[in-house]
């Protein structure tokens, strides 16, 4: 299929026990794509969650998603910000590189260049704590493997609409 | 003031007065035995002691359907939570409202892996519309609530009460029901004004119509099919039902098609191929009623009319979708329609009629008789005409007789048709009657069964004597688990690879066994005198109705197939019916 495209949701849950296990249950069960998902407490009076979801599939798939997560009980809200209107998405990433000599030093220069933080550093390695696009993470990332990458860990996407509206 | 508060125990069979509850169906076990104390002190509700947990769900099942009240089921921890597991995938597939309680090891032993313990929220979450685990007894009234308003509001559904040990005897706040609101479950009932006059705009310029309705309405209420009917009639249109919709609309209506599907009925299932207006209501589009979808009714726009946005664009993308009850929806388009004083267009219409009276006249449901053997068609057609005029329910198992049952028993009213369709469930028939005569303790319930499924429950005859439950088992005898067999013919070579019902039980001497009358008819002037008995005796009964071991079930989509692709008749039969596709389809 080739009208299959790439789509950031945006859900809002009670968080409350086994609310994650439903929506990731809904996607394992019903054989729909994750890419990456993200949760955390974003009212901690009201307790809601908030789960952004990147996932991808035709049309009628991601309307199916969509209302699927909307019809589980503890969900509030489920948005497209795909689909409704521009937002904006980033990702952070913790990168652990290895190496001496060249290699160590060629590492420190494109982290200079993509704006990469050293977090963490030996005299053999560093730990560089990124933030972007999913884009911009993979081009850092790949740059990193022949100097010595060793370790990779991602938050996946976090996502927010623009402008003054709220979820 | 602590000790007069009311336990954990207490506030179940509270709440559960309070949601007008007078009956459940359960088993007990250690982890539920304070509810248990509690039932045994008090006598507002009454318990129906079940056989097994599987059982319990199907009996509320049974009940729910009948009478539209939400079902309710008592089971302990581990392995009573697992049988149930199976009824409750029934009812979520088949949107039915159950409430199930389940015990739970205590709170403080729960992940220790202790005795009769198992992770039942996990292992019931893809199975119920929503569970809850309760560890706060002041929760507890609350939960309850809020649970009833999720199983019975939007589509139905079952949902589980998780009850740790603990929390039944704790000490807790009782909340009354009308004081609980749930925070964000509202489903929308009453449809888009602009919808439904945009249905009624489509419904005008229809030429060859056809209304397609499903469970939907049954779960609506009584006052939907009423309004179907009336809309049905008002413009003159042909109706077809699904399998879970039979009873929606008159059967011995003029404008009724019958089932449509796999193996529903010829006419039905070309008007839904050649129709060009395609009104689905409270239907879902399920692979056994669009056959091939990618050849599914190509000239039709489509409205569907449906509670659960999910259901909209799932299989089938539609031109109009209106989200709302069907009965509300059903009720606004027959008002615009009245209002606009709305005409069909009579000439088309009368030619489509013409056009569905010569597919009629094929009679596809048509089958041999003849007075050597019992066919199961000539058997439920004496049962039929044997139960007409009377207040009858009608539960089955799942196979070949099932669909013979709903080709050939006919429904003027909902409710009174109770079946496994989205799961189909073996061993649903037997408790789901034991239900159904729960609620309706005067009325004639029949299962319809198989002498393969009944097998499945068959220990819930123990729960037919023990309430004197005058249940009638009428069993098509095949000696072939008849479905499975037709499939291995049609797909297989012939090659009937573990299909033969060997070594089974004698079912005059087995009911005999349970307190119950037995009666067996093998020749076909038998049958008469067999099911008047089988009608009067005011006692459970199974019937051994000894059929023709080779009939095979028709008309049938094959798999894979399109609606206007049936095989009528064993005669009809291409060996290239079958696809490569529809080969791995189910």
């Amino acid at each position: 299929m080739s009208d299959i495209r790439r789509h950031t949701i945006a859900v809002l849950v009670d968080n409350e026990p086994g609310v994650l296990a439903r929506v990731i249950g809904l996607f394992s069960g019903r054989g729909y794509n994750i890419e990456s998902l993200t949760v955390a407490e974003v009212d901690p009076e009201v307790h809601l969650s908030r789960i952004t979801v990147v996932t991808s599939g035709t049309p009628m798939i991601i309307e199916q998603i969509k209302a699927q997560l909307d019809r589980l009980v503890p969900v509030h809200a489920v948005r497209d910000l795909t689909l409704e209107g521009k937002s904006v998405e980033r990702e952070l990433a913790l990168i652990k590189v290895a190496g001496t000599g060249d290699k160590r030093i060629e590492s420190l220069r494109l982290a200079d260049i993509f704006r990469a933080r050293v977090i963490d550093s030996t005299i053999e390695s560093f730990v560089f704590e990124m933030t972007g696009s999913t884009e911009k993470l993979d081009a850092f990332i790949g740059l990193m493997r022949p100097l010595g990458l060793v370790d990779v860990s991602r938050t996946g996407v976090v996502a927010i609409s623009r402008g003054a509206q709220a979820l | 003031m602590t000790d007069q508060q009311p336990n954990g125990a207490e506030i179940v069979i509270k709440a559960l007065v309070d949601q007008g509850v007078d009956v459940i169906f359960g088993y007990p076990g250690g982890a539920v035995l304070p509810v248990y104390d509690a039932l045994f002190k008090q006598n507002r509700v009454r318990h129906i002691l079940v056989r097994h947990e599987q059982a319990a769900v199907h009996a509320a099942e049974g009940y729910a359907r009948s009478t539209g009240k939400v079902g309710v089921v008592l089971v302990t921890s581990g392995p009573g939570a697992t049988n149930a597991v199976t009824g409750l995938t029934d009812a979520l597939m088949d949107s039915i409202p159950i409430i199930c309680f389940t015990g739970q090891v205590p709170t403080h032993l729960i992940g220790n892996d202790a005795f009769q313990e198992a992770d039942t929220t996990g292992i019931t979450r893809p199975c119920t519309k929503h569970n809850y685990l309760v560890k706060d007894v002041n929760q507890l009234a609350r939960t309850i609530h809020e649970a009833f308003h999720v199983a019975r509001s939007g589509r139905p559904g079952p949902v589980v009460i998780d009850l740790p040990k603990d929390v039944q005897f704790a000490p807790g706040t009782y909340v009354a029901r009308e004081d609980v609101v749930h925070r964000t479950y509202r489903p929308q009932t009453e449809p888009d004004p602009k919808a439904v006059a945009a249905a009624v705009d489509m419904l005008e310029q229809a030429k060859r119509p056809v209304f397609y309705v499903g469970g939907g309405v049954i779960n609506s209420g009584p006052e939907a099919s009423k309004a179907l009917t009336e809309l049905v009639r008002t413009t003159g249109y042909p109706c077809t039902m699904t399998l879970m919709g039979l009873g929606a609309y008159p059967a011995s209506d003029p404008q009724s098609l019958g089932m449509l599907g796999m193996h529903g009925s010829y006419e039905a299932n070309l008007v839904m191929h050649g129709c060009d207006l395609m009104v689905a209501v409270g239907s879902r589009f399920d692979d056994r009623v669009t056959g091939n979808l990618t050849k599914f009714s190509p000239g039709s726009r489509k409205i569907h009319i449906d509670i659960d946005p999910s259901s909209i664009n799932k299989n089938v993308r539609v031109d109009l979708p209106i989200i709302g009850d069907a009965g509300a929806t059903i009720a606004a388009i027959l008002a615009e329609w009245k209002r606009r004083k709305a005409k069909p267009d009579r000439v088309a219409l009368k030619a489509w009629w013409k056009q569905i009276e010569e597919w009629r006249a094929r009679d596809c449901f048509r089958y041999e008789a003849t007075d050597r053997v019992i066919k199961p068609q000539y058997a439920l057609e004496r049962l039929y005409a044997a139960t007409r005029g009377r207040e009858t329910f009608i539960t089955t198992e799942v196979g070949q007789h099932q669909m013979w049952a709903a080709q050939f028993l006919k429904f003027e009213q909902p409710n009174r048709w109770m079946t496994s369709g989205g799961l189909g469930t073996m061993g649903y028939g037997l408790p789901a009657a034991m239900g159904v005569q729960i609620a309706h303790p005067d009325a004639l319930v029949i299962d319809v069964a198989g002498e393969a499924s009944i097998l499945m429950n068959i220990q819930e005859m123990s729960t037919l004597a023990q309430y004197r439950l005058p249940v009638k088992i009428f069993i098509l005898n095949n000696q072939w688990m008849g479905m499975v067999r037709q499939w291995q013919e049609l797909l297989h070579g012939a090659r009937y690879s573990e299909s033969y019902s060997d070594s089974l039980p004698d079912f005059v001497k087995l009911a005999e066994a349970f307190g119950a009358v037995g009666l067996r008819a093998t020749k076909v002037d038998e049958l008469d005198a067999v099911i008047k008995e089988m009608i009067e005796t005011p006692r459970p009964v199974i019937v051994d109705c000894c059929v023709d071991q080779k009939e095979n079930c028709f008309p049938m989509i094959p798999s894979g197939a399109a609606h206007n692709e049936m095989l009528l008749g064993p005669g009809d039969r291409r060996e290239s019916s079958v696809s490569d596709e529809g080969m791995v389809l189910v």
